[in-house]
């Protein structure tokens, strides 16, 4: 199980618990943490975060919302998200 | 001149094929009717026609392109020229370029989605036939909608796009819905004299992007049984059933795998090219669109697009 802090926003300094299999958006959301989203499938760019420090795997998500000049920054979409360590998220770095 | 008899297809971007086709085949409930490099192609029950649905691997989701059936293939020079006056550029796709298709013609709307116009198409039939056809055939799966419906898109300039579609291309609009001070046009719904209350619509956003693709389903308990059966395949299921006073149709509206809105979409009335056109204002926009809740339900209903 890791940890996921968030940094900033309307959420600074909640934590929720994340195993890794779940994607962070629905860990998130099933803990009482609104991270906005649309489509939970990596196309509608609703739920982009940014995250700050740890690492993670990303599935399958657009490259019309997420492009990879935002990829190497570590911009992601929370709803194809899974830790794969302890995170620092911003949420507001990805109202983009 | 014949002219356009309806939505025939359209062609969504998805980001995984296999998944892809899995959702709208045991999901949605089509047929998988033929397969090319990085394409699918499939067919709802009830459609004669070869395809209605294409699916094509992309890195990111939408609408590639839609097209209307027009009854004949001299119909399509006649569009041509007409398409070209209004000053849109247009290419022909030549008979073969996707399988079981003849010619077309191809051309970017004012609002920058491709659109084309084909006459014809290879026939497939449907199970039940044309010899004193049972209702409805056996072995359906999921939703198993009759058709692609319509398509729902958005755009800066939908007055614009209306003239197109009511000018050049000879479709009707059934409802518009302008701003209070009636200068500006945010909503338009348009069909083919076909009965249907749309098989296009628009809405005020960003241009080139698809709102959501919609399948028909016969009754409001259908778009229930739909709702029930997605959330047994665990889809994200966006608005619950409920109520559109415009077009007074019956909805519910979901995600596809790769984030492309879809609707399970029921009755609405019948309408002819005489009717005239139903006004909404935007003060009560979400009356037209939830009628129950009369607000936006969800905020993604405007936000998420592809
Ligand atoms: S909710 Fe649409 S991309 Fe995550
Ligand atoms: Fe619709």
């Amino acid at each position: 199980m890791f940890t996921v802090q968030i940094v900033d926003g309307q959420w600074k300094d909640a934590v929720f618990a994340c195993d890794g299999q779940e994607s962070l958006l629905d860990a998130a959301r099933k803990q009482g943490i609104k991270i906005s989203f649309g489509c939970r499938g990596g196309g509608c760019g609703m739920c982009k975060v940014k995250v700050q420090a740890g690492r993670f795997e990303r599935g399958v998500s657009s490259k019309a919302v997420l492009p990879d000049e935002e990829r190497v920054l570590n911009y992601t979409l929370a709803c194809k998200t899974y830790p794969r360590s302890n995170l620092c998220v911003s949420m507001e770095a990805g109202d983009t | 001149m014949m002219g356009i008899m309806r939505i025939g297809r359209a062609q969504l971007r998805v980001m995984d094929l296999d998944t892809a086709v899995d959702y709208y085949t045991n999901v949605i409930g089509l047929d998988v009717v033929g397969q090319e490099a990085g394409k699918v192609y499939l067919k709802a029950w009830d459609e004669w026609d070869h395809h209605s649905l294409i699916l094509q691997q992309a890195d990111s989701p939408g609408l590639d392109h839609f097209a209307f059936k027009v009854e004949k293939e001299d119909d399509l020079s006649e569009f041509e020229k007409k398409v070209e006056q209004f000053g849109c550029t247009l290419k022909r796709i030549s008979k073969g370029a996707r399988l079981g298709e003849g010619e077309a013609i191809r051309f970017e709307l004012p609002t920058g989605h491709q659109v084309e116009l084909y006459s014809e198409i290879e026939q497939l039939g449907t199970k039940v036939g044309v010899l004193n056809p049972h209702p409805w055939p056996d072995g359906l799966r999921g939703i198993a909608p009759h058709r692609l419906d319509h398509v729902l898109l958005t755009g800066e300039d939908v007055k614009t796009v209306t003239r197109f579609f009511t000018e050049a291309l000879g479709l009707y609009q059934s409802e518009q819905v302008l701003s209070v001070d009636g200068e500006d046009m945010v909503g338009s719904f348009m069909y083919a004299a076909n009965g249907k209350p749309h098989d296009v619509a628009f809405i005020k956003g960003p241009d080139k992007k698809l709102h959501h693709a919609a399948f028909y389903v016969e009754h409001w308990y259908d778009v229930l049984k739909a709702a029930d059966i997605l959330s047994k395949h665990d889809v994200t299921v966006e608005i619950t059933p409920t109520r559109h006073a415009m077009t007074r149709g019956q909805t519910v509206y979901f995600f596809d795998p790769s984030g492309n809105r879809n609707e399970a979409f029921a009755s609405g009335y019948i309408t002819y090219p005489d009717f005239p056109t139903i006004t909404w204002t935007e003060d009560k926009i979400m009356h037209g669109i939830f009628y129950h809740r009369r607000m936006l339900i969800e905020e993604s209903y405007m936000k998420a697009l592809t």
